[in-house]
Order: structure tokens, then sequence, then C-alpha cells
């Protein structure tokens, strides 16, 4: 096994693909994160400041607030599936290119 | 742990809340039927111990002890997570909290959910490519080792302990209640079985049991909100109609509403349950406790351990991906859950065995499986109970693991003898030993906070988290300028920060306040009996029957005035030495969260450390490649 110290870690981040991947999830995760953060405290927010709007019956008894909370699940499993359906796409495939190119050539020095 | 803690708490763990049972309310199976509740018990208890007795072969080194040797997978680890985290505070208490107080126990569920995506986009695939079996790991890699191994082990034990005193109290009453065995006997048991559990199986049996219980309670919840949501066609909103017409809900919120009530129909007043604001009265509480939830998993050292017993990044995104899938499906049955025990057992009737609300699931099965008297109603209660034992058990053996992991790999092998030089036998020794070391002091701080309101310590093992551990970890991964100065300042900081506002917080008892309090119910009592006199006095038979009813209420204010009177006897001023809060939140994550990030950043800014910043290309190379991972998971 290579030794991390003997690894040199300043040539793979000047690859332009690990910055290319590292660009893309900067702004894919950030993003993301800051979209579901934004849209949770919404809930609390709502539920304090915008009761009347929360009571409105929409759906038989069913009103906002029921429903808005409902959507919460939904958009968090929307989130973490869209996520993992980029990431096992494009994030898997250019890390593990990187991965192997690294592989290649730590194998081929040893 | 003498803290005398406020009653009435708005905690995290509102579940876990004001577990002050009355002596006679008990909701135990009738003596004719206990024996369905031993054989429950003792079937789930001989399959977990058959589990441990299988996992014990395969635990060998501290790899196989502290992280199942890496060989978990991404659905597996899915459930553990879901059986980790589904404590009896999440599991039990917002199930009670909707069945008394609606839709605020609902809106409260979303966070445990939202939490996970923290997790899942920043946490979990860097901790595995960089982690190895604690949360110091991934501290130590880039700063300073021993100085982070420190201060990282000190805040994991910190908040494991206020985490599993919570748990060890709620399930020393909760097995009480269900049982009807002594409170110290049931700590003892809970304590003991779990011990076992990780001491002979360590992660392999705690990863096992894990999922046994979180299956148990999925499926348990599926066939009750089955039975519940059957008659109306799985209808939604013919389903909620039912609820909001019931008397009983529209009595409960007649009177959580008080006087305003007065002038509402009895179709407004149940409607009125379905609305916000009916148990959250502070909106910036709600939003400080948010922030705990939402920023405090991702700190939760129990839970970033079961990122190390997966291989890789892959199978760590997998597992968060199934865990919110069933964690959320756990949080919707509960909206039938709650919601079916309001309108079927009533909020009163809950309310009678457990003020907290945390009896309404059990509750719910008894009644669905054919009352108190029946056969089915005593074993869907048998069985509810079982899996709420056997969540405990799981949680506090979770919990147990990363403490002991936090003493044994990284104070001992880590700080004590530097590293890797030691052997490893004696690696799994240190870990079973710091393990039984962990037990028995958790099973001691059980028994001792018996009858303490501990809702307080789960609120607070979140804010820790979320104030010390999150910031200090994200920034290590995150920011190129973050070092050792940085990441101790963060820990200090947040965990200070986090317990010192709790500690003026209204969270403790007030002496003077209550005094006040109870004086003003007291002082007011000869004119509502005059009012009342007045009423009778008209001979109106609708009068009477609301004179009959303010009686009631009367009576009962008064008797807890006097309690609450002699409770705090001969005290001036609060654990503290306060007279009143100095700080009017309960959660205190606004403000403690963001100062760990600020002392994260000033301590990196003005503290330099050379290896911290030689080894940021590395971290950052490893944390988004996974290149080098085998060497953490193998051995």
């Amino acid at each position: 096994m290579t030794k991390p110290d003997s690894i040199d870690w300043g040539a793979i981040i000047a690859d332009p693909r690990f910055q290319t991947l590292h660009r893309r999830k900067t702004t894919f995760l950030w993003g993301l994160m800051a979209f579901s953060v934004i849209y949770y405290f919404l809930l609390p927010i709502g539920a304090a400041y915008y009761q009347d709007l929360f009571k409105t019956q929409v759906w038989g008894v069913i009103n906002v607030g029921i429903l808005f909370a409902l959507s919460e699940f939904i958009v968090a499993w929307g989130i973490a599936l869209y996520y993992s359906s980029v990431a096992n796409r494009d994030f898997d495939r250019m890390a593990g290119e990187i991965a192997a190119d690294f592989a290649k050539r730590s194998g081929g020095a040893a | 742990m003498n803290l005398a803690l406020r009653t009435r708490s708005l905690g995290l763990a509102a579940g876990l809340a004001s577990f002050a049972l009355p002596a006679h309310a008990e909701a135990s199976a009738a003596g004719s039927y206990r024996w369905v509740t031993f054989l429950v018990f003792a079937a789930i208890i001989l399959i977990t111990m058959y589990v441990t007795y299988v996992a014990a072969k395969r635990v060998k080194t501290a790899s196989d002890f502290y992280t199942a040797g890496g060989g978990v997978t991404g659905l597996q680890n899915g459930w553990a997570i879901a059986g980790d985290y589904l404590s009896a505070a999440s599991f039990l208490g917002i199930a009670g909290l909707i069945s008394l107080y609606g839709y605020d126990g609902f809106m409260y569920s979303v966070g445990w959910l939202v939490a996970y995506i923290t997790v899942l986009l920043l946490i979990a695939e860097p901790c595995r490519n960089i982690g190895k079996y604690t949360l110091s790991d991934i501290l130590a890699y880039r700063n300073d080792p021993k100085k982070t191994r420190i201060v990282g082990a000190l805040s994991v034990v910190t908040v494991s302990t206020f985490y599993l005193t919570a748990q060890m109290v709620g399930g020393g009453v909760l097995v009480k209640t269900l049982i009807g065995v002594d409170y110290e006997v049931s700590v003892l048991v809970v304590g003991v079985l779990m011990l076992s559990y990780v001491l002979f199986g360590g992660m392999v049996a705690t990863t096992w049991v894990q999922i046994i219980k979180a299956v148990l309670l999925v499926a348990a919840s599926i066939v009750i909100v089955m039975l519940v949501w059957t008659p109306y066609g799985f209808s939604l909103p013919a389903f909620m109609q039912d609820v909001v017409s019931d008397p009983k809900v529209q009595a409960r919120v007649a009177a959580l509403l008080g006087d305003p009530a007065k002038n509402m129909t009895a179709a407004e007043l149940g409607q009125r349950f379905l609305g916000p604001g009916l148990y959250f009265k502070a909106p910036i509480d709600q939003i400080s406790l948010g922030m705990a939830l939402v920023f405090g998993t991702a700190g939760l050292p129990h839970i970033l351990m079961r990122f190390f017993t997966v291989p890789t990044a892959q199978q760590a995104r997998k597992s968060v991906v199934w865990a919110m899938a069933i964690i959320g499906g756990f949080y919707v049955l509960t909206l039938f859950l709650g919601f079916g025990a309001a309108k079927l057992v009533g909020p009163a009737n809950i309310a009678a065995v457990d003020a907290g609300g945390n009896m309404a699931g059990p509750l719910l099965a008894q009644f669905i499986g054919g009352g108190p008297d029946s056969f089915f109603g005593n074993f869907m209660l048998a069985f509810v109970s079982a899996v709420a034992f056997a969540t405990i058990v799981a949680v506090v053996a979770g919990l147990v693991l990363a403490s002991a992991s936090a003493i044994a790999h990284d104070l001992y092998v880590g700080v004590i003898h530097g590293g890797e030089t030691v052997p490893p036998q004696q690696q799994v020794r240190a870990a079973r030993v710091a393990t039984v070391l962990v037990g028995a002091v958790s099973i001691a701080i059980g028994i001792a906070a018996k009858g303490q309101n501990v809702a307080v310590l789960v609120a607070l093992a979140f804010a820790v988290a979320a104030s010390a551990n999150f910031p200090c970890v994200l920034l290590t991964l995150y920011w190129k300028r973050c070092n050792t100065t940085g990441v101790v300042a963060g820990m200090v900081v947040g965990t200070v920060a986090a317990v010192g506002l709790t500690l003026v917080s209204p969270n403790l008892t007030y002496p003077k306040a209550v005094r006040a309090a109870s004086h003003k119910v007291l002082d007011g009592e000869a004119a509502k009996r005059t009012a009342i006199a007045d009423l009778i006095a008209t001979g109106d038979a609708s009068a009477i029957a609301k004179a009959t009813k303010d009686t009631a209420a009367l009576d009962k204010a008064v008797t807890k005035a006097k309690a609450d009177m002699a409770k705090v006897e001969g005290q001036e001023t609060s654990f503290m030495g306060l007279d009143k809060p100095l700080f009017e939140l309960k959660n205190p994550g606004l403000i403690s969260i963001p100062l760990g990030f600020l002392a994260v950043l000033l301590g990196s800014l003005l503290g330099r450390d050379k290896r911290s910043e030689d080894m940021w290309d590395e971290v950052y190379v490893r944390q988004n490649t996974g290149i080098l991972v085998s060497k953490a998971s193998s051995h």
C-alpha cells in the first residue's frame, strides 16, 4: 500500500478533472443545502407568523399547514433522490477516473 | 444530578418530558394477561441474544468491535441508522405530542427528517472517506492528533452522556409503566442487556439489534395504521374529518385554549386541533430548536460512527437515503398513530396515564386490538411495549459504543499510547474495559437521576452536537484555513455556550417565579368560588353544568399550585443561584451554533498550524475521491 506521505496530493488537486469535480460538487451541494434549509425553516416561520394561512382549509378539513408539513417530506426525499442520482451518475464517475489514474501511476512507480 | 429541572418542559424530547406518573396510572396489561407481556419480551430478548452470540464469534479486532469490520451494506446500515435514531423520544414522544396537541406535534417531527439532508450532502461521504472509528479521527487527520483527540473525546462523552441519561431515565420509567417492575430494576435490566450486546458483540451485534428493532417498530406501526385507517377507505380527509368531529378532541382544544375557546363552536374547536400554536408558543424558540435538530444530527457521535461501518462512500450515501426513507416513512405513520390515538383513546385519557403523552402509541395499540379486556388488545400492547423496550436498549447500545470508542480509541490508544503501536488484542481489550466502565456509569446515573425531568438533556445533547461537533467537523472537511487552534476553540466555546445558556434558561426551576405563579392561583381562588356560586344560584341547568366543570378545573389548579409551592419550599434561587432566567430561550441553538462557528473561524485565523495546512491537500483529495479508503476499512 502506498504511503499517504509519499503521494503528491497537490498534483491531484491541480488536475483539471479534479478542479471540475470540485467546482461542480461545491455549487451543487451548497446550493441544495441552502434550498433545503430555507424550505425547512419556512415551516416553523409560517406556523408562527402566518397562522391564518396555515389554518386555511383546502381539502375537506385538511388545511394548508398540514399539506405544507407533508410537502416537507416529499421535498426531503426528492432532494435525497436527486442528489444520489447526480452523485451516482457524475461525481462517482469523475472521482473514479481520478482514483484509477492515481492507482495506475502509483502502481507503476512501485 | 441534582438539577431541579422544570416539569413542563418544551424540550427536544418533549416526548420524554414530564414522566411524572401517578402511582395508580399504569398502562401495564391486566393481571390475567401478564404472561403475554412476558412472553413477547422474552421472545425479543432471546432473538437479540442469539444474534449477539453469533456476532461475538466474528469480533476479533478493534475494527470488528468499533465498525463491524466495515462490512455492513448500505441497506443494512440504513435500517441500523433508523434504529439508532428513532429513540423513545421520537417514537413514543411524537405520537404523544400529536395526540395531545395536534398539528404542532406533526410539525415537530419534520425537523428530525430534514436533519438527514445535512448528513447526506455534507457529512456522510467525506467522513467515510477519511475517518476510521470515531469522530475525532476526522479532526485528528489534519490537525494536531493529541489536542483534537482530547477535545473531541470530551465532547463525544459529554453529548453521549446527556443523551444516555435521558434514555436511561426514560427507559426506566417506561418499563416500569409498561410491565410494572421497580424503576431501579428496569434501569438495571436495560443497562445489563445493552452491556451484554456491546461487550460481546461489539458493533456487529449493535447493528443487528438496531436493525431488528427498526423492522419491528415499522412493522408494528404499519399494522396499527392499517387498522386505524381501513374504516375510512384510506382517505385522508375522511379520517381527519372524523378526528376533528370527535368530542374528546374538541374538549381537549377547549381546555388548551382556555377563555378564548368560549365563543367557539364545537366544529371550530375540532378544526383548531389541525392548526399550529397549541404547543409551541414562542416562535424564536421553535426556530432555535429546529437549528439544533437540523445541524445537531450531523454532529451526533453515535450517528457519525455508523458511517464507518460501510465499506465505501457510495454505500454511506445509500445508507442515508435508506435511513431517510425509513425515518420519514415512520413519521408519516405517526401522523395516523397520533391523530388515531386522539380520536380513539382520547387526549384526556392519554394524559391521565402520562402527562407527556408517551403512552399514546401503546394505548392506541391496546384499543385497536380490542381493548384492555381482550387477548389481542393485550397482545398488541405487549408487542408495542416490547418494541419500545428494544428501542431504548438499541439506542443506548449505540451511545455506549460511541463513548467507549472515544475513551479507548481516542484517549487510550491515540493520546496515551500515541497511536498505532498498540497491539490489536490490547485495543479490543481497552474497548471492552471502556464499554464496561461507560455502561456501569450510565446505570448509576440512570438510578441516581430517578424522578428528575431529563427532557432538557436530549435537547442539550443536540445543542452541543450542533454547536461544537458540527462546526469543527464541517470546517475541518471544507475549509482550507481551519486548524488545531480553531478546532479546540470551537469544541470548547460550542460546548460551554450550549451548556451555559441552558443552565441560565427557563428550563430550570426558579422558586420565586413558581411561588408567584402559585400565589396568583391561590389569591384568585376566592373570587372564582364566588363566581361559581353565582352560577349555581341562577338555577339554570347549563349554568350548573358549567359550574361543576369550573369547580373541577379550579380544584385541580389549586392542588397543583399547592404541590408546586411545596416542591420549592425553602428555596430562593435556581440551581445556578438565579432569581429569574438570564437567557429567555429554552433551546440555546440560535446563539450557541453561531458562537461555535465563530470560535472555529477566529481560532483558525489567529492560530497557525503547519500540519493542518500541509494536510489540507490530502484531506481534500481523499474526501472527494475516496483514494486510499481501503486503508481505512481493511484490517
